[in-house]
């Protein structure tokens, strides 16, 4: 048996994002809710989020944030042989999202299917997307993030209601071909722990999702800094050396907090949250794409991602700009 | 081995500083953490947790409802290191 050859490194050619035009602020929320825009902001740090509209599917959004990282990597749709969506909140089960989404960006035939680690999920398809890559089974991969959270949300809680939102992000991944290039994805860090699949879930299609908000707080302040640690240690980057650290945006207060004890005081951390919501497997790309584009982090340089959330899973890994 | 009250509440003042930047000669067995400093369910988290790490003594997130005062904290703090 021959088996196919792949490339020692890869990279990130490009990102690209998309959010609803439909801006929800926390007062819009007080409407109907027991809750104050003073209250969400000193619990979650969220001042608006995104919402899609009625007629507007992940498949929209996905396709959206895709197509603008296509075009920026200067590929065509024909050089693209691989779509991964990462996301949890599909309108059905079947079909999948990624290959209407290669269909509507004219990516003829490529492998395509949908990732679901929650909100880790855009780290863990980034990680398989580049394994594909070095592998030699993929050339290039469009790996998307994307989330209608809205429609799985009990809007007269409270306890969600003000927290999740809508949005996609996307990256181009391809191989480092120049022989004196240094790898642009570093190697992932990932795990999870079904004892506490219990903390954040959707029941079931007729359900909205739950969350265990003190217990989910306490293993994301305590059990997740380590995790970027490692990953920055497998990609031989010290945490000092990194100009920006992009978690996923789950909560302002753990995201500061993992940020306090990751110990690159230098580091840009992002906040995307305090305007976008939490979008799960979208809010990395999302922060990330949004950040390059205001010109807040160059070419070059070391960002860490951390994703974490629903199974409960997890998944870090250093990159580097394009 | 044992922790004497005043240890702990030293520790938790230390922890309440840190967390919620209330200087820690204010940290007052008396003091209610909601009525007197507004301290809110996810910043007790973060104090459970730190003192789990001074201490080596777990307070469990169901039992952080109960504890509505520094005094309570010390008191589920002292039982549960004498008992362990």
């Amino acid at each position: 048996m021959r088996l196919t050859e792949g490339h020692a490194a890869t990279r990130i050619l490009a990102f690209g994002d998309y959010q609803p035009a439909t801006i929800v602020t926390n007062d819009d929320l007080a409407d109907s809710l027991d809750t104050s825009d003073e209250w969400i902001r000193s619990r979650v740090g969220i001042a608006s989020r995104r919402i899609a509209g009625p007629d507007e599917s992940l498949a929209d959004m996905a396709t959206a944030a895709g197509g603008k990282a296509l075009a920026a990597s200067g590929l065509s749709a024909g050089d693209i042989d691989l779509v991964v969506v990462a996301t949890c909140t599909p309108e059905a089960p079947i079909p999948n999202v990624a290959a209407t989404v290669a269909t509507r960006l004219g990516i003829a035939a490529p492998g395509a299917y949908d990732l679901n680690a929650a909100c880790a999920g855009f780290c863990y398809a980034l990680a398989t997307a580049s394994d594909a890559v070095r592998a030699g089974s993929s050339r290039h991969v469009l790996v998307i993030g994307a989330e209608k959270l809205s429609q799985w949300v009990d809007w007269t809680d409270r306890s969600t209601a003000i927290i999740f939102a809508d949005g996609a992000g996307a990256a181009v991944v391809g191989p480092v071909t120049d022989p004196q290039g240094t790898p642009g994805i570093g190697p992932v860090v990932w795990g999870s722990d079904g004892n506490m699949a219990d903390k954040i879930f959707i029941k079931d299609r007729n359900s909205f999702i739950v969350q265990e908000g003190q217990t989910v707080f306490r293993w994301a302040t305590t059990a997740l800094h380590p995790v970027a640690k490692r990953a920055c240690e497998l990609a031989g980057v010290d945490p000092t050396e990194l100009a920006a650290f992009i978690p996923h945006q789950a909560n302002l207060r753990i995201v500061e907090s993992i940020a306090r004890k990751l110990g690159a005081p230098q580091a840009l951390v992002a906040d995307d949250i305090v305007h976008a919501g939490n979008t799960s497997s979208a809010s990395i790309p999302l922060a990330l794409s949004r950040m390059i584009e205001r010109g807040e982090i160059g070419s070059g340089e070391a960002v860490l991602l951390l994703g974490f959330g629903a199974g409960i899973s997890y998944a870090a890994q250093v990159i580097t700009v394009p | 081995m044992a922790m004497t009250q005043e240890e702990i509440l030293t520790g938790l003042g230390e922890i309440i500083n840190e967390v919620a930047d209330i200087p820690a000669d204010q940290v007052t067995p008396d003091k209610n953490f909601v009525d007197d400093w507004d301290i809110d369910s996810l910043s007790m988290v973060e104090i459970a947790q730190a003192a789990q790490d001074k201490f080596g003594v777990e307070i469990p997130d169901e039992e952080l409802k109960n504890l509505t005062t520094v005094q309570d904290v010390i008191d589920y703090l002292h039982k549960s290191d004498v008992s362990a």
